[in-house]
């Protein structure tokens, strides 16, 4: 029998907040309440919260639905209809999960939207993604905000005179138009004052990774703490006091020099430090995070913690310049970053906390992750002179998680890591 | 005039020249030239041409060229495109080119150009971000700026000063290009025996790789052969084939489409020579402006191109009604995101407009046409055979 979860009290935290979002969700039909879908990079929060309106996000569904073991059936629904075996499979689960009664994770069916606002910050599959939707959903209003690509590892001004004018003239009127809501600066200036509160409040807990041993992980336990800034909650004092309070617990185990904590309880020893590059696979959380705590490794940084976000080189909202700031928000996503500029960042994180290693997790069906992630692999391997170590699995499609061939691959990684070690404190 | 079949070969020697001899060529005949690459899908050339530049389409090696360090970039479920290119370029294919753009295709050519400035390809790099939004003051406004950028690397190298009068003269150069190709496929249309499909694929794409002044006289001169009675009509259906816009499928997969019982009247292989449908405005005072409201207004329906106003089905449904074709084979590339999360899209549509379709994927290398061939065989007879039955729905991964 599988062993009970330990559970930190800031995870309690936020299972509540999500409960109360799908509970908010199941009820749109009695309060009124306008539903807008959108995505996790680039969500407009702190926007769509102005409007009174409730987010839903395609792909928090579907990675909750793999981690209740029903993304497989979903999948499978999809490609009956003509989706292919080798596209993105948060696009399959979620329409599978649409076409199956459209049932969220917590067993309460989801509104249909009323606006689908697309982001379209560092992923391609997110515009092909909606245009499905749209179909799906014809009375939907569609709003489509195109991010520029940070191709030149620069946000230039008229990047963002852009995207503002998209949020002006374009975004906001249908926004007004569909909540009945009229757009309130003040309203919106005062929420991205506590997202900026929350941004501060980010960085310093995944900068609380520089304590050896670690207090946190930075990748398994990282994506639940990313979970409220990303799922509509920041811009909200129940954020900031989330994060205060997560801060808090984590320094008590920096003072009592504790590990992180796992589903199996507190690790032990800390042997390994790592920086992970890619999203982790939800079909097999635990088994795959097992595989990392048995061995003694913990996640000092990871990319994935960064795809609603880029916090730890020190930008911030600023709500004196609320669209100019939404705007710079959107194009600082991890996925929006060129690649020198992916290479730049976890390279500082390696040296910044000190990492043993970097190892790729290299998703199937995410080509905004993947492509391009060998010759990251490689800069990162003659940059930092760290071992590095590469392995396969997918987002939601239990099919591509092999847990022997991962298991594998990790075991000599750790076993090359520990030699590596060991001839280190020889030499010294 | 040159016979229409040295026309076609001269074309084939070009279209597949992996050296790229006559762009180096022409860039070593007069100091100041510079040779720009650019990846599919679309690229506005008349801003290279204006600025003294040669646009080259760069299409990757197809079956022509053997991966060997391409494949150390990409995992095996990513297609072959972005390895064939990086193998030509780590192979030294580009040596004489001075930068490379990279449009906005997908993440994968997105990234690759991270990629080419990683290894410090060409000396510049730009990623062109086309505009979705589709608004003159935003994203018309947005695309200008994007275009400048270009101009900008482009005149550092040539130091050719870009006017309005010389963009006028490119945009007009290109219109020409493009009515030309366009009269090939309106001749095809109605008498595809004429010129079949594997000539037209060399005839356009020898025009990414020269001048556009000399494909245009190549062009003069297969529009005039083709308007005589040439060829014998045979038993065929019509298609349209859709998907194939980036990654091309090789000659010999396109050839193996109509031996099999098709001609193939329109497609979207090289998709970026046909994007722009009508002519821009080669009189603007604001040509730039003329350029980005002709890629807003008058492009193609595209993969690459949010379509929500003007959806994509219904676009292809008029081409595959207007062509009198008798219905669509869906080619993706491989693991082709753009292609194929819009299969279903299509599919379904189809489904219920009655419009008969095929599906297969390929990729550039493959030169096992075999199953294809049966599967296009067998969707041509069940058209001719049983033409009042509904369609037959087939799907084949790879």
């Amino acid at each position: 029998m599988a062993q009970e979860a330990q559970k930190e009290k800031s995870m309690v935290l936020q299972k509540e907040m999500v409960e109360g979002l799908f509970d908010a969700l199941s009820k749109v039909s009695e309060t009124g309440k306008k539903v807008c879908y959108t995505f996790v990079p680039g969500n407009l929060s702190e926007l769509i919260r102005t409007f009174d309106m409730l987010p839903v996000y395609p792909e928090i569904n579907a990675l909750q639905s793999a981690m209740r073991k029903k993304s497989a059936s979903y999948i499978k629904e999809a490609e009956k209809h003509a989706h292919s075996e080798d596209v993105c499979t948060y696009v399959k689960c979620d329409v599978g999960m649409l076409m199956k009664g459209n049932i969220g994770p917590t067993g309460q069916k989801l509104p249909e939207p009323d606006i689908l606002l697309l982001s379209y910050t560092g992923c391609f599959t997110f515009m092909k993604w909606f245009e499905t939707l749209k179909r799906e959903y014809p009375n939907a209003k569609v709003i489509m905000l195109h991010t520029p690509y940070q191709e030149n590892a620069k946000m230039t001004p008229e990047m963002v005179q852009y995207m503002a004018k998209q949020l002006r003239d374009e975004v906001i009127p249908v926004m007004e138009e569909v909540s009945g809501v009229k757009y309130d600066e003040n309203k919106l200036k005062k929420i991205l004052g506590y997202s900026k509160e929350a941004g501060d409040w980010i960085a310093k807990i995944f900068d609380t990774t520089k304590h050896k041993p670690s207090p946190i992980d930075a990748y398994f336990a990282g994506v639940y703490y990313i979970g409220p800034i990303n799922i509509g909650f920041r811009g909200t004092p129940e954020a900031v006091e989330y994060y205060k309070e997560l801060y808090s617990e984590i320094m008590q185990r920096v003072e009592k020099g504790l590990g992180p904590i796992t589903p199996e309880g507190e690790m032990k020893e800390e042997k390994y430090r790592l920086v992970v590059e890619g999203p982790p696979n939800w079909t097999n959380f635990r088994e795959f995070w097992k595989l990392f705590y048995d061995m003694g490794a913990v996640i000092v940084a990871s990319s994935y913690t960064k795809v609603g976000g880029v916090y730890d080189m020190g930008w911030r909202h600023d709500a004196s310049r609320p669209l100019e700031t939404l705007a710079e928000y959107c194009m600082n996503c991890y996925t929006n970053l060129n690649l020198p500029q992916r290479i730049e960042l976890l390279s500082k994180c390696i040296k910044d906390y000190k990492a043993d290693g970097y190892i790729t997790n290299s998703i199937k069906s995410c080509n905004s992750f993947s492509a391009g992630q060998l010759a990251m692999m490689r800069e990162i391997e003659d940059r930092m002179e760290v071992p590095v170590g590469f392995i396969e699995s997918d987002l939601v499609d239990p099919r591509y998680f092999s847990y022997s061939n991962i298991k594998n691959r990790l075991e000599s990684y750790f076993q090359m890591l520990g030699q590596r070690k060991m001839m280190e404190n020889q030499e010294v | 005039m040159k016979k229409l079949s040295e026309l076609i070969n001269e074309c084939k020697e070009l279209a597949f020249d992996l050296s790229y001899t006559r762009a180096k060529q022409w860039k070593e005949e007069k100091p100041g030239r510079a040779i720009v690459g650019y990846m599919p899908i679309y690229f506005p050339r008349e801003i290279a041409h204006a600025a003294g530049a040669l646009p080259v389409a760069i299409f990757g090696g197809g079956d022509r060229k053997q991966i060997i360090k391409g494949d150390a970039y990409y995992q095996s479920y990513i297609c072959h495109i972005p390895r064939s290119i990086i193998e030509l370029a780590l192979d030294g294919h580009f040596k004489s080119f001075d930068g490379f753009v990279f449009p906005s295709i997908c993440d994968v050519i997105r990234n690759l150009s991270g990629i080419f400035r990683q290894l410090n390809i060409g000396s510049f790099i730009k990623y062109l971000d086309f505009p979705q939004n589709f608004s003159k003051d935003i994203g018309g406004v947005f695309y200008k700026q994007e275009m400048e950028h270009i101009i900008h690397y482009l005149t550092s190298i040539t130091k050719k000063e870009v006017t309005a009068e010389a963009l006028n003269h490119s945009i007009d150069l290109y219109n020409k290009n493009r009515e030309m190709i366009d009269f090939i496929y309106k001749i095809r249309q109605d008498f595809p025996w004429r010129l079949n499909m594997e000539d037209v694929y060399y005839i356009v794409r020898a025009g990414t790789v020269i001048p556009v002044e000399e494909h245009n006289k190549l062009l003069e001169q297969v529009c005039y052969h083709i308007k005589e009675n040439i060829g014998t009509p045979q038993d065929k259906v019509k298609v349209v084939v859709s998907g194939a816009f980036c990654e091309q499928p090789a000659v010999g997969l396109i050839k193996a489409i109509e031996e099999a019982g098709c001609y193939v009247v329109d497609d979207d292989y090289q998709l970026g020579s046909r994007m722009i449908i009508g002519n821009i405005d080669a009189q603007s005072s604001d040509p730039l402006m003329a350029l980005s409201m002709g890629f807003i207004k008058q492009s193609q329906y595209s993969s690459s191109i949010y379509d929500v106003s003007n959806p994509k089905e219904y676009r292809l449904a008029k081409i595959v009604k207007d062509r009198g074709a008798d219905g669509v084979i869906f080619a993706s590339a491989s693991f082709c995101d753009p292609s194929l999360l819009d299969a279903p899209i299509f599919q379904n549509a189809f489904n219920k407009m009655g419009i008969r379709y095929i599906a297969f994927q390929y990729s550039e290398n493959i030169n096992q046409y075999k199953v294809i061939k049966e599967q296009v065989g067998a969707f041509s007879d069940s058209i001719k055979l049983w033409e009042d039955e509904p369609a037959t729905v087939q799907v084949t991964n790879k």
